[in-house]
C-alpha cells in the first residue's frame, strides 16, 4: 500500500479542440490550444519548478520560479502564463535559468523558519522540495533582516509577526510560514466562490487575511478546505496532522454525507485516518469538497458508538449487551413469533440511504425473501418519492438527467425549492463558477438563499413564492413560455407526444394560469415571473436543479411533472448544459431507490405486479415473491397503530426524528413488539427498540454509493470495523438466523447479483469501478461506460409526456390560529438528523436550530433575536431561539431540524404528497410566541431518551 | 395524543383516496377513474384496500365521486399467502 499519487500540472486544463505542437527539452509535445507550457511539460514528464501554480486554479505567475528560455524570444517567460504555442523550442532548464531560481529561493528562505524537522508540512512540503529541486545550498542573506518568523527581534517585539490562527477547528494558520503564493487566495475565489480570503498590505508587509483581518473562524470563511489543500507550506495545516503526522497509505473513497457523493483520497497511518482529501480525479466533485466530507468524519470513532448488541424486553429497561450470535437468533425468532401470530404481512424493514447499495440490497432481499413480503421502504419516501414518481410518468425514468459537469455548459439555471450552498456545497461551488462566468440564474424560493447574492454572483430573478404555491408559479411560467410562442416546437414534434402537448398547451394557456391571476396566492409579481419565463425559455441551455423545496409538498409529484414540462417545452433535454437534476439529500438516496427499497418495486424500478420480473428473483432466490406492493413508511406507523404491523427491522435511519408528526412515529414504535435497530448510536428511534445492532461507518467497509447524478462510486475500506462486523455482514447473518442460505464473503458478489438481475446495471463490476474510477447507469450492453446524460435521442419511455399540472391549495392553511407558514431546510455545517456532525467540531457553526421570522413579525410579537420562543401547529409545539432576519418573507418561519432537542416534527403534520405519501415538511402552519423555554413534550420527551438510553452495568463477578 | 391533526387509519385513507382523485380530476377525463384504481392497485397495500372497500361500503364516506367511481377497477386483495 502507498499514497494514490496525483500529478499537478500546474495550470487547469484547455478545453480547445485545436491542437498544437512544441518542443520542449528536445521532447515533441502536442497539446490542446491554451495549455501553458508548464502543463505541456508535465504532460511530457517534465516537471518544472513551481510555488505559486497548482492546476485547481488558474496561473498567476507571482513565484518566479518556474520560468523558462523560449528561442527567438527575448528574457525568461513564466511558463505557468505562457501558451504553448506551434513551433515553439523551449528550454526549461538552463545555467540563467538555474541561477534565477537559485536567487529566488534564496529570498524565500531567507524568511522562512527553518524548523523543517518538527514542522507538520515536514515531507509534504513544496517549499522544501523546491529548495532541493534547484540545488540550495545556502542563504547570503541570513536571517538577521527584516522578517515575519521570529515573534521578537533583539527582545524588542516584531510587528510584522503574527501569532497562529487556531479558531478554525480542523485547520492552523500559521502566518509565518507563509510565502503568499496566494494559493489559497485563489481556491478560496475560484474554487469555492466564497471570496473569504485576501492579500493584504503591500510589497514585502503583504499577507494572507481571512475576511477583514479576522480570524479565519469569525470571517466568511466555510471551511471548505480547499486553501489548506492549495497551501505549498504549514502556513494552512490541517490540526489531524499537525497530531499525528504525515499519512502512508491511502485509498479512494466516497464521502458519506451528500447527494453529491464527492470523491476522496482517505490518507491512512496504519487504520488511523490522518486526514480526507477531495480526489480530483472524482467526477463528481473534481478536486473540491465541504466542511462535511473533508473534516467532519470525527463521528466515527466518537464515544457514543455502541459497539456490541444489546436487548431489552421492554423499551422501559435498560439495555443489556449480547453477544452477536444472541442477538440475530432473538431477532429471528422474535419475526418468526410476530408472523406466526399475527400474519406474514405483519413485519417489514426499512432500508438506509446511508448505506451502500450493496446493503440495501441485501435488506430489500431479506424483507422480500426472507419475511416473504413487500413491506420495505427507505427514507427516500421522505424526501425524493415524488422525483421518481413525477419523473417515471414524465420521462420513463427515476433520476437526474445529467452529469454535474453539464453544469459548465449551462447558460441558464433555475434553482428550485434548494439551498445548493448549504446542502449541496460542492456542487454550488461549481454552479458559481459558471454564474460568475456569465451564465444567468433564476431562484425560485420562499428564503432568500445565499446564492440569490453571493461574491459575484446574483440572480437575474428571485420569485420568493409563498410554501405552498410551486405548482401555481410553476404552471404560470410555462403559461408564458406556452402563449408568448418561446416553446421548442421541433423539440416537442419529434421527442414527445404532439397530442398530450397540445392538450398541455391549452391547459396551461387558459388565463387562470397567467402570471397576473396566479400572484394573489403565490405572492410573486407577475413581470417578474413574465421575465424569468423568457429568460429560461430564450437564453440558451436552461438548466432545472430541485431539492425538497419541490418535493416535500402534498403536491410534490405534480411539482416535479411541472418541472419536467418546461424543460420538456423548451427543449432543454438530452444534452450538455441542460436537463432536469434533482439534489438528492444523502449519499446514497439515488442508490437505495434504485436497489428495489420501495415496496412497490423491485431493483430497477419494475413494479412488483409484473411477472416477468418476479419470475427473475423467484428463480433465483428460489422463493415466491408477493405480487403486491407493501406498506410505506407512513402506512406502517398506520398498520402498526392499529395493531396489525408489528415488527421492523431498521437500518441506518432515524425515523423518529426525521420524519414528520413525531408523535405518531412515538406512537407506532411504542404499538410494536420488535423493534430492531441497526445504527453507529443509539439514535432516536432506538428510545423505541427492543434491539439494538452496531453499524459499521462508511470507512469501515466496502461497496457503492450512487450520487445523484446516477454515478455509483466505490466505498473503499480503510479500517475495520469497530463494531465488528460491516453492515451487509450482519444483514447476512441475520438472514442466516432466519433459515435463509446467504453466502456471500464480499459486496462484489452482491454487486453480481444486482448486475444479473437489473438491465439498468447489467454491465457494472467492480473491475470496472476500479479501471473508470466510477460509471453512471445505464450501464449495460448498451453503454458500456455507463451514460452521462440521459434522453439523448429518445425518452426511456419512448415519447416524452406532457401531464396537466393544476394547482391545488394545501389543506394545511393559515388562519387565525396559526397565521405564519414554517418552511424547513439544512445549514452548511450540520447533515440532516445531526447523528454524524453533531458529534464533530462541526457545533462550533450550529450549535442548535434558530427560528427564523421576519423582523415585521418578530415585532408584533414582542420577538427579539436570541429570545425563547415557542412555535405552535395543529399537530404540537416546541421551542426553540429566534433569529430574525428578512431572508423569510413576512408571514414565513424558516429553521433546521438538525438538532433532536427542537423537536421541529412535532409540529409538521401527516399532510403527503398525493401519489407518494411523501411528507408536507415544507409547509406547517403556525404560530410563534415568546416562551420561558423549553415545552413540557420537550422536557418528557428529554427524560423519556435518557431513561431508554440505560445500558445495564455487567455484575463486576461475572 | 388526541388533536384535531391527528386522524385515524380510515380517515387518513378517505383523505389520501381524495387527494389522488383530485389529481386526476384535473386530467382527460375519460381515463380518470381507471386512472385512480390503477394508482390506488399500484401503490395501496393490500390492507389499506381493505379498509378502503370496507369505506366505500359506508354511507357518507366521504369519499370523491371520482373515486367511488373507480372503485370496481381497484383491485380486492386476495388471501395473504402463510
Amino acid at each position: 500500500m502507498s499514497l494514490v499519487h496525483e500529478v499537478d500540472y500546474g495550470t487547469p486544463a484547455s478545453r480547445s479542440e485545436k491542437m498544437v505542437s512544441l518542443t520542449i527539452d528536445g521532447v515533441e509535445v502536442t497539446v490542446p490550444e491554451g495549455t501553458s507550457i508548464m502543463r505541456a511539460s508535465m504532460e511530457a514528464g517534465i516537471s518544472v519548478p513551481k510555488l505559486c501554480a497548482t492546476d485547481m486554479v488558474d496561473a498567476f505567475g507571482s513565484c518566479r520560479l518556474c520560468l523558462v528560455e523560449i528561442e527567438g524570444r527575448n528574457g525568461t517567460p513564466a511558463s505557468c502564463t505562457t501558451p504553448a504555442m506551434d513551433g515553439l523550442v523551449v528550454h526549461t532548464q538552463t545555467s540563467r535559468l538555474k541561477d534565477i531560481r537559485k536567487g529566488v529561493m534564496e529570498l524565500y528562505i531567507s524568511d522562512h523558519p527553518l524548523d523543517c524537522l518538527t514542522c507538520a508540512a515536514n515531507g509534504d512540503c513544496e517549499l522544501q522540495d523546491m529548495a532541493g529541486a534547484v540545488g540550495l545550498r545556502d542563504v547570503r542573506y541570513g536571517y538577521e533582516g527584516d522578517n515575519h518568523v521570529f515573534a521578537k527581534a533583539d527582545g524588542v517585539a516584531n510587528d510584522r509577526w503574527l501569532p497562529k490562527d487556531e479558531s478554525n477547528p480542523y485547520f492552523t494558520y500559521d502566518p509565518a510560514k507563509c510565502i503568499v503564493c496566494s494559493r489559497c487566495v485563489r481556491a478560496c475565489e475560484e474554487v469555492q466562490g466564497t471570496f473569504a480570503l485576501t492579500i493584504e498590505g503591500r510589497g514585502f508587509g503583504s499577507r494572507v487575511a481571512s475576511g477583514a483581518h479576522e480570524s479565519f473562524i469569525e470571517s466568511e470563511c466555510v471551511s471548505c478546505g480547499a486553501c489548506v489543500q492549495a497551501c505549498p507550506t504549514a502556513t494552512l495545516t490541517e490540526k489531524s496532522v499537525i497530531a499525528i503526522g504525515q499519512p502512508e497509505h491511502s485509498k479512494v473513497t466516497t464521502c458519506a454525507y451528500c447527494g453529491v457523493g464527492c470523491s476522496f483520497k482517505a490518507e491512512m497511518r496504519g487504520e488511523e485516518l490522518v486526514r480526507m482529501v477531495p480526489y480530483k480525479d472524482g467526477k463528481a466533485n473534481r478536486g473540491h469538497s465541504c466542511v462535511k466530507g473533508r473534516f467532519a468524519y470525527g463521528y466515527s470513532t466518537h464515544k457514543d458508538r455502541i459497539l456490541n448488541p444489546m436487548i431489552r424486553e421492554k423499551v422501559t429497561d435498560p439495555w443489556r449487551e449480547v453477544t452477536w450470535d444472541e442477538a440475530y437468533k432473538h431477532v429471528a425468532s422474535e419475526f418468526r413469533r410476530l408472523q406466526y401470530q399475527y400474519g406474514r404481512n405483519s413485519v417489514g424493514g426499512i432500508t438506509s440511504s446511508r448505506c451502500t447499495n450493496e446493503e440495501t440490497f441485501l435488506v430489500q432481499k431479506l424483507v422480500r425473501a426472507g419475511f416473504g413480503n413487500n413491506n420495505v421502504d427507505t427514507c427516500a419516501r421522505v424526501c425524493h418519492s415524488p422525483t421518481g414518481y413525477g419523473l417515471k410518468q414524465t420521462f420513463g425514468t427515476s433520476a437526474g438527467t445529467q452529469d454535474f459537469d453539464s453544469v459548465e455548459h449551462t447558460d441558464v439555471v433555475v434553482v428550485i425549492g434548494a439551498n445548493p450552498t448549504d446542502g449541496h456545497p460542492v456542487f454550488a461551488s461549481r454552479l458559481k463558477k459558471r454564474l460568475r462566468k456569465g451564465a444567468k440564474l433564476i431562484v425560485i424560493d420562499p428564503r432568500r438563499i445565499d446564492l440569490v447574492r453571493t461574491p459575484h454572483v446574483q440572480a437575474s430573478h428571485h420569485l420568493a413564492l409563498r410554501p405552498g404555491t410551486n405548482v401555481a408559479v410553476l404552471t404560470s411560467l410555462a403559461h408564458v413560455v406556452v402563449t408568448e410562442g418561446l416553446f421548442d416546437e421541433a423539440f416537442i414534434r419529434e421527442r414527445c407526444d404532439w397530442d398530450e402537448f397540445q392538450d398541455w398547451a391549452s391547459f396551461v394557456s387558459s388565463p387562470e394560469h397567467s402570471p397576473e391571476a396566479t400572484e394573489e396566492l403565490s405572492g410573486v409579481p407577475a413581470e417578474e415571473l413574465r421575465k424569468a419565463a423568457r429568460l429560461f425559455a430564450t437564453g440558451g441551455n436552461g438548466a432545472i436543479y430541485y431539492g425538497l423545496g419541490v418535493t416535500e409538498h402534498s403536491q410534490g409529484s405534480t411539482t416535479v411533472m411541472a418541472i419536467a414540462n418546461l424543460a420538456m417545452a423548451t427543449g432543454n433535454i438530452g444534452r450538455k448544459g441542460v436537463g432536469v437534476n434533482p439534489l438528492r439529500g444523502q449519499n446514497n438516496v439515488q442508490g437505495s431507490c434504485d436497489m428495489g427499497s420501495f415496496p412497490h418495486e423491485l431493483p430497477g424500478y419494475r413494479h412488483i405486479a409484473d411477472d416477468s420480473t418476479r419470475e427473475i428473483f423467484d428463480r433465483l432466490w428460489g422463493v415466491k415473491l408477493q405480487d403486491e406492493p407493501g406498506l410505506r413508511i407512513p402506512n406502517m406507523l398506520d398498520a402498526a397503530v392499529d395493531g396489525t404491523f408489528k415488527g421492523i427491522y431498521i437500518q441506518g435511519e432515524d425515523i423518529l426524528q426525521s420524519d414528520p408528526d413525531t408523535r405518531h412515529v412515538a406512537a407506532g414504535l411504542a404499538a410494536m413488539e420488535c423493534v430492531v435497530v441497526h445504527d453507529l448510536f443509539l439514535n432516536e428511534t432506538a428510545n423505541y427498540a427492543h434491539v439494538f445492532l452496531p453499524g459499521s461507518t462508511f470507512l469501515e467497509k466496502d461497496g457503492t454509493f450512487t450520487n445523484a447524478e446516477r454515478r455509483i462510486n466505490r466505498v473503499r475500506k480503510v479500517m475495520s470495523p469497530l463494531n465488528g462486523a460491516a453492515d451487509w455482514e450482519v444483514t447476512q447473518n441475520l438472514a442466516k438466523a432466519m433459515g435463509l442460505n446467504w453466502n456471500y464473503t464480499h459486496p462484489s458478489e452482491i454487486m453480481a447479483e444486482i448486475a444479473l438481475t437489473t438491465p439498468s446495471f447489467a454491465g457494472v463490476t467492480y473491475d470496472l469501478l476500479d479501471k473508470e474510477g466510477s460509471v453512471q447507469w445505464p450501464c449495460n450492453e448498451k453503454a458500456p461506460l455507463g451514460t452521462p446524460i440521459m434522453h439523448i435521442d429518445g425518452f426511456a419511455r419512448g415519447k416524452g409526456k406532457f401531464i396537466r399540472t393544476e394547482y391545488v391549495a394545501t389543506d394545511e392553511r393559515t388562519g387565525p390560529r396559526f397565521p405564519l407558514l414554517l418552511t424547513t431546510g439544512r445549514i452548511l455545517s450540520q447533515y440532516n438528523v445531526g447523528a454524524q456532525t453533531r458529534r464533530t467540531d462541526n457545533v462550533v457553526w450550529h450549535e442548535e436550530d434558530r427560528l427564523e421570522i421576519h423582523p415585521h413579525d418578530a415585532e408584533n410579537r414582542g420577538i427579539k433575536t436570541g429570545d425563547w420562543v415557542r412555535v405552535t401547529s395543529r399537530a404540537g409545539e416546541t421551542t426553540l431561539r429566534a433569529l430574525i432576519t428578512d431572508r423569510v418573507s413576512p408571514g414565513v418561519v424558516y429553521t433546521t431540524f438538525h438538532h433532536p432537542s427542537t423537536q421541529a416534527n412535532v409540529i409538521t403534520t401527516d399532510f403527503s404528497d398525493w401519489a407518494t405519501n411523501c411528507p408536507e415538511y415544507k409547509v406547517t402552519a403556525v404560530q410563534v410566541g415568546a416562551s420561558n423555554g423549553p415545552s413540557d413534550w420537550q422536557v418528557q420527551y428529554d427524560e423519556q431518551a435518557r431513561l431508554s438510553r440505560r445500558i445495564a452495568v455487567l455484575d463486576a463477578a461475572e | 395524543m388526541a388533536s384535531d391533526a391527528h386522524k385515524t387509519t380510515g380517515e387518513k385513507l378517505v383523505y389520501m383516496a381524495n387527494q389522488i382523485a383530485t389529481f386526476f380530476h384535473s386530467q382527460p377525463q375519460e381515463h380518470a377513474a381507471d386512472s385512480v384504481a390503477d394508482h390506488i392497485n399500484q401503490f395501496w397495500e393490500p390492507r389499506m384496500r381493505q379498509q378502503l372497500f370496507a369505506i366505500l361500503e359506508q354511507e357518507d364516506n366521504g369519499l370523491d365521486p371520482l373515486v367511488i367511481q373507480a372503485a370496481h377497477h381497484i383491485r380486492r386483495p386476495g388471501p395473504i399467502p402463510a
